[in-house]
């Protein structure tokens, strides 16, 4: 009985401990970076231009929103759609459906930097468009494809038959059906799926380092080099001289991050409401 | 007439779309192996992966990417050893501990760890952990193991929730107290998800570029102890894409070949794990 005990006591503060740990890792590290970075956070880091003396992040965070939307435009209606026919059309066991999931499920696990590499040796140097916007967004579009057929596939696939049945019962077509009763139905996951991209996209450095480059600017054209707020905060604390404006930085991500977890958990909980 | 055209069309669409993935991975396939594979012949297999010096800009260049290897394994397992225990008490914490209302104030946390960029969790461990134990293996270890906590707890608790509850309550009932019953029958039912989680964990690991760079201090030599640097196959391409040109190039996008073959096998074997968990 006694040894009982003792094995409870120790399980019971060893669990504690480690839980301690997580969330005290998470309060230290936000803690750490706003303490740091709020004295820093001024307007001269909002600033349009970026020069030595003053390495302000608007061009960066303008860039981050433009080749995030850029890249949505590419992957969401492509992902959306191969969603649709995975979950309305495929055909269960067609060996071409099974080549479909096992790419995509290949796409999801490999790592930003061999993006990266692949953009660089395809959109930079075989297409010629050299370290660019349009390399970075179409990297980006390639990176979170999977994330947003599975989502999307997922939220296709919660969507009850009934409506299906219904639907067909009262006489619409196939297309029909799928536009007007299931992705409607389906937008609440589809779009969390999206924000989650958003947060892959607005996070990612190393598979844009080497496809969009570095340049601090505001794009003008697509064929322009240009840096992502993950990449400028990169570059400022590989650099090492102004280390005060990286911590500003990372609290323009962190708050970036928190916005997006903050969205999907609210559309979360729409959908536990509506089904 | 047109309405059949209109279906016919679109079928044929969201097929097209859907081939997208397939053409990715082709394309990917083979700019990564017809660029890095001319590496691979002019270097030499053996004395590529298995050379224990790195110096492309010497003369004559050796290339040996070894010490990548076994930084990049070093690291993987030191992460490993912080970042399991650790997300797996956690797992059972949220699992079977946790009363409700506590467990939706807190669990965001962990989504919000999950979400935190690599870049941001790099700097953390440059001006946090560096400071403490330096640009070496163990400060790389410690900040990996943090960042696979998120994929270790999620996957972890979802397989822990999936046991049957008769399971926990047959082992109260035979007299076992509530964490024995845990440890004793519902973590061992929840095996195989809880080696998919890290599995999982080691694929995020070793792929890891941004952080790992920021804090390893990515010496290319043999690692000599947990205390120096080490440099993994993730920051050797990153650091020195921007200057290689030639054979130093093709060595480099090797590297990232090789990274690519490691991280298929690990997810070939996430996703069998996954599927007899699924059984």
């Amino acid at each position: 009985m006694k040894n009982q005990n003792t094995f409870e006591l120790i399980a019971k503060i060893a669990i504690r401990v480690a839980v301690v740990i997580t969330l005290g890792v998470l309060i230290f590290l936000v803690g750490f970076i706003l303490v740091k970075g709020l004295p820093y956070i001024k307007p001269s880091m909002f600033s349009f231009t970026y020069n030595s003396d003053n390495v302000s992040l608007m061009p960066a965070l303008i860039s981050t929103i433009i080749i995030t939307l850029f890249s949505l435009l590419i992957s969401v209606p492509l992902g959306v759609f191969s969603a649709i026919y995975l979950s309305e059309y495929a055909k269960k066991n067609n060996k071409l459906v099974l080549l479909i999931r096992v790419t995509t499920e290949t796409l999801s696990g490999i790592p930003s930097i061999v993006y990266g590499l692949f953009g660089m040796l395809f959109f930079v140097t075989f297409l010629g468009w050299g370290y660019s916007f349009l390399a970075g967004t179409f990297t980006l579009a390639i990176m979170i494809l999977p994330l947003i057929i599975r989502t999307s596939e997922e939220a296709l696939k919660a969507v009850s038959d009934t409506y299906r049945e219904g639907s067909f019962g009262l006489g619409a077509g196939k297309l029909r059906t799928v536009f007007k009763i299931v992705v409607p139905s389906a937008i609440p996951g589809i779009l969390s799926g999206i924000i989650l991209a958003v947060g892959r996209i607005v996070g990612e450095t190393a598979a844009v380092i080497y496809t969009s480059g570095t340049v601090a600017q505001i794009p003008t054209n697509l064929l322009m080099s240009v840096r992502t707020l993950s990449v400028h905060m990169y570059a400022l604390s590989s650099e090492g001289l102004h280390m005060n404006e990286g911590y500003a930085t990372a609290i323009v991500l962190l708050i970036v991050v928190v916005l997006i977890n903050m969205l999907s958990s609210r559309i979360a909980k729409k959908i536990g409401g509506s089904l | 007439m047109s309405n059949k055209v209109k279906e016919k069309f679109m079928s044929t669409v969201f097929f097209t779309a859907a081939l997208t993935s397939v053409l990715a991975v082709g394309l990917i396939c083979t700019f990564l192996f017809g660029n890095g594979f001319p590496a691979f012949a002019k270097i030499g297999p053996l004395n590529y992966l298995l050379g224990t010096e790195w110096s492309p800009t010497d003369i004559p260049a050796s290339f040996g990417i070894f010490p990548m290897i076994v930084g990049s394994l070093y690291i993987t397992a030191g992460a490993i050893i912080i970042g399991v225990p650790i997300g797996l008490l956690t797992a059972i914490y949220f699992s079977h501990v946790c009363p409700k209302n506590l467990y939706k104030k807190i669990k965001p946390g962990v989504d919000l760890l999950a979400g935190i960029p690599s870049v941001v969790y790099g700097f953390f461990g440059m001006v946090a952990i560096v400071p403490l134990t330096g640009n070496s293996i163990l400060s790389a270890c410690i900040l990996l193991g943090i960042m696979i906590l998120p994929s270790i707890i999620g996957i972890a608790e979802s397989s822990l929730k999936a046991v049957p509850k008769q399971y926990y309550e047959g082992a109260i009932a035979l007299g076992a107290g509530h964490y024995r019953s845990i440890f004793s029958v519902v973590l061992p039912a929840a095996k195989s998800g809880v080696l998919a989680a890290v599995i999982l964990g080691v694929g995020r690991a070793i792929g890891e570029t941004m952080a790992v760079i920021m804090v390893a201090g990515n010496q290319p030599r043999m690692p000599i102890s947990v205390f120096k640097g080490a440099r993994t196959l993730t920051a050797n391409i990153v650091i020195e894409m921007g200057y290689a040109t030639d054979l130093h190039r093709e060595a480099l996008i090797a590297t990232g070949l090789v990274l690519f073959v490691f991280i298929m096998i690990i997810n070939l074997s996430f996703s069998t794990l996954k599927r007899r968990t699924n059984q």
